[in-house]
């Protein structure tokens, strides 16, 4: 088996355009009367990108979508340039993926099982025993080579998933729930080794997750999803900035009052959500603070705390569904 | 250092992704025959294969029994006695081949690879071909083997050219049909046990369709008809077909 340096195989010749990880054009996947995506446009570039989404919101099946295992009932989709639709399984060969649900080959210990993932994949078999034993010791179950997988836990469990979908070197990585069920070290662990494969290992990564603290500190990129559609996407850092302030607020007063209030403040220009126990408000350049504390005044209210903040992805994620 | 930093890097060397099929049915045969109880089994359904090497030893070197010399008939009776084994093989070897994959998800990591439902389907079918097989046509053909060698004449396969054809086709639609069946009943669950009694009941209720197979085979005369059994195993093996394409695929779909 021969290494190759990451910047060997993935930097693309200068005068070539770098093409996105993946793209969507108009893709609709419906089951049953249900749709799970609808007429869902959107482009997910090199490096790693966050899709991010409540329960049901369409995360999974868009990554089985862009996997070949869903098939679209309309539009098309390119997974590193080539056409999913076409030839899934070209597709499937440039790509890892790793399964929401805990899945795994039955009756094996891990580096039998990621061999002959990894010989699924195409590798001869030397190879493949190589990269296996390579890749836990990468995902941290070294020293658990040799234990049957049935018999892991959930965390190892998720670290197997993630070895099985590296083995055999990808250029794509899709990664449903990763941190899903892990204690917090466990959860830790995995984003580290997450964020060294998009940053230092230069792999491109898709990481669907409802977790936002998951996807704010591997990804770059992010695509929102909300009921099956694209609610917004881009790079994160712009999606933050978007040119306005945010202000943390609390007040004081009857809670039917602070409903008011907030829903004067929308009216004025303002968009408000609430977080645990404060709102968090974004005020375009030409707003002044003072118009903040006349509104609460107007609906008697106090304003208790008030203070710059820097705008988070919850608060792209709750602006994009709506504020809720 | 964390122990991650150990050792993660680019794979520049060969992919052909070919023969998956082969990999899968590789890999599933190696995992039954490493286990003792599958040796077992294959060891005792080789069992009634040395009683009639030995039958026919006799038959042919000792002209005082020569009534135990092997006919065409001989061949029939073996294979149909190894009904037995086959369906004890078929449910050991088979019945979680699909079921424990349901189980653990594994679909999910298979169709996620380079490979389609086509290659996940022909690689679980070829692990029990080779194990029905290795009871059934093998025997039955060196059985053929030891006639010639013990009498020093092909007279017999020459008096019974077709033999060695019924031989082939029978094992061959048994091996097939079993399988089929099998593996389709081994998708319909995440349970090996509930596939096994699945199949039994099968397997019970179609008792007398691979006997008419093997009378019209062999040339038995018999008053079964042997056109509406084959029509039978058709229907199974197609039937069988369509389940595993339904039932084989990542994604539950609940409509």
């Amino acid at each position: 088996m021969t290494p190759v340096e990451p910047s060997a195989c993935v930097a693309p010749p200068p005068d070539l355009p770098v093409r996105p990880a993946a793209e969507l054009h108009g893709v609709g996947v419906r089951y049953g009367a249900v749709w799970a995506l609808q007429n869902v446009t959107a482009t997910f570039p090199r490096g790693a990108s966050g899709l991010l989404g409540a329960n049901g919101a369409g995360k999974s099946t868009m990554i089985k979508a862009l996997l070949g295992l869903v098939v679209p009932d309309r539009g098309a989709m390119t997974v590193l340039g080539a056409s999913v639709g076409d030839a899934p399984v070209v597709a499937r060969a440039r790509v890892g993926y790793m399964p929401e649900v805990d899945a795994h080959i039955p009756g094996m210990n891990a580096v039998s099982c990621v061999a002959y993932c990894a010989e699924l994949a195409g590798l001869p078999r030397a190879d493949a025993m190589q990269r296996a034993h390579e890749v836990l010791y990468y995902v941290g179950l070294g020293d658990a080579r040799y234990r049957m997988v049935d018999t892991y836990s959930t965390g190892m469990r998720q670290r197997i998933k993630l070895a099985q979908a590296l083995v055999h070197d990808p250029d794509l990585l899709l990664l449903d729930e990763p941190t899903n069920g892990m204690d917090p070290k466990g959860r830790s662990d995995m984003l580290e080794l997450i964020r060294d494969i998009s940053h230092r290992k230069e792999l491109d990564l898709i990481v669907a997750s409802h977790l936002l603290p998951d996807v704010d500190y591997t990804c770059d990129h992010v695509v929102v999803l909300d009921r099956g559609r694209v609610a917004a996407q881009g790079p994160i850092a712009g999606l933050k900035a978007h040119g306005r302030r945010v202000f943390e607020l609390r007040v004081k007063g009857d809670p039917d009052a602070s409903g008011r209030f907030i829903e004067t403040l929308r009216s004025a220009g303002t968009e408000c959500h609430m977080t645990d126990d404060a709102m968090r408000v974004f005020m375009p350049e030409a707003l002044s603070t003072r118009m903040l504390f006349e509104l609460a005044s107007q609906q008697g209210l106090q304003i208790r705390h008030l203070r710059p903040s820097v705008p988070t992805l919850e608060d792209v994620f709750a602006d994009a569904i709506g504020g809720e | 250092m964390p122990i991650h930093d150990q050792g993660y890097r680019r794979y520049g060397g060969d992919r052909r992704p070919r023969r998956i099929w082969w990999v899968i049915a590789r890999t599933g045969i190696g995992a039954r025959i490493g286990e003792r109880r599958c040796l077992a089994l294959l060891l005792l359904a080789w069992a009634p294969f040395a009683v009639r090497a030995v039958q026919i030893y006799i038959g042919t070197n000792f002209s005082q029994a020569a009534f135990l010399g092997p006919t065409a008939e001989t061949f029939r009776e073996f294979l149909l006695q190894q009904q037995l084994f086959v369906l004890f093989v078929t449910i050991y070897v088979g019945a979680g081949l699909i079921a424990n994959d349901r189980r653990a998800h594994a679909l999910q990591v298979y169709l996620s690879k380079p490979l389609t439902r086509l290659d996940y389907v022909a690689g679980k079918l070829v692990i029990l071909l080779v194990f029905l097989t290795a009871i059934t046509w093998i025997p039955a053909v060196l059985l053929v083997l030891l006639q010639v060698m013990f009498s020093g004449s092909t007279a017999f396969v020459r008096d019974n050219l077709f033999l060695l054809p019924a031989i082939t086709a029978f094992c061959a639609v048994q091996a097939l049909v079993s399988a089929f069946a099998m593996l389709a009943l081994s998708s319909l669950s995440r349970s090996q046990r509930f596939a096994a009694v699945l199949y039994a009941g099968v397997v019970l209720a179609t008792r007398n369709v691979l006997e008419s197979v093997a009378a019209g085979a062999f040339r038995v005369p018999t008053p079964s008809i042997s056109a509406p059994a084959f029509l039978t195993v058709a229907a199974l093996i197609a039937v069988s077909m369509s389940i595993l394409w339904r039932q084989v695929r990542s994604v539950d779909v609940v409509t």
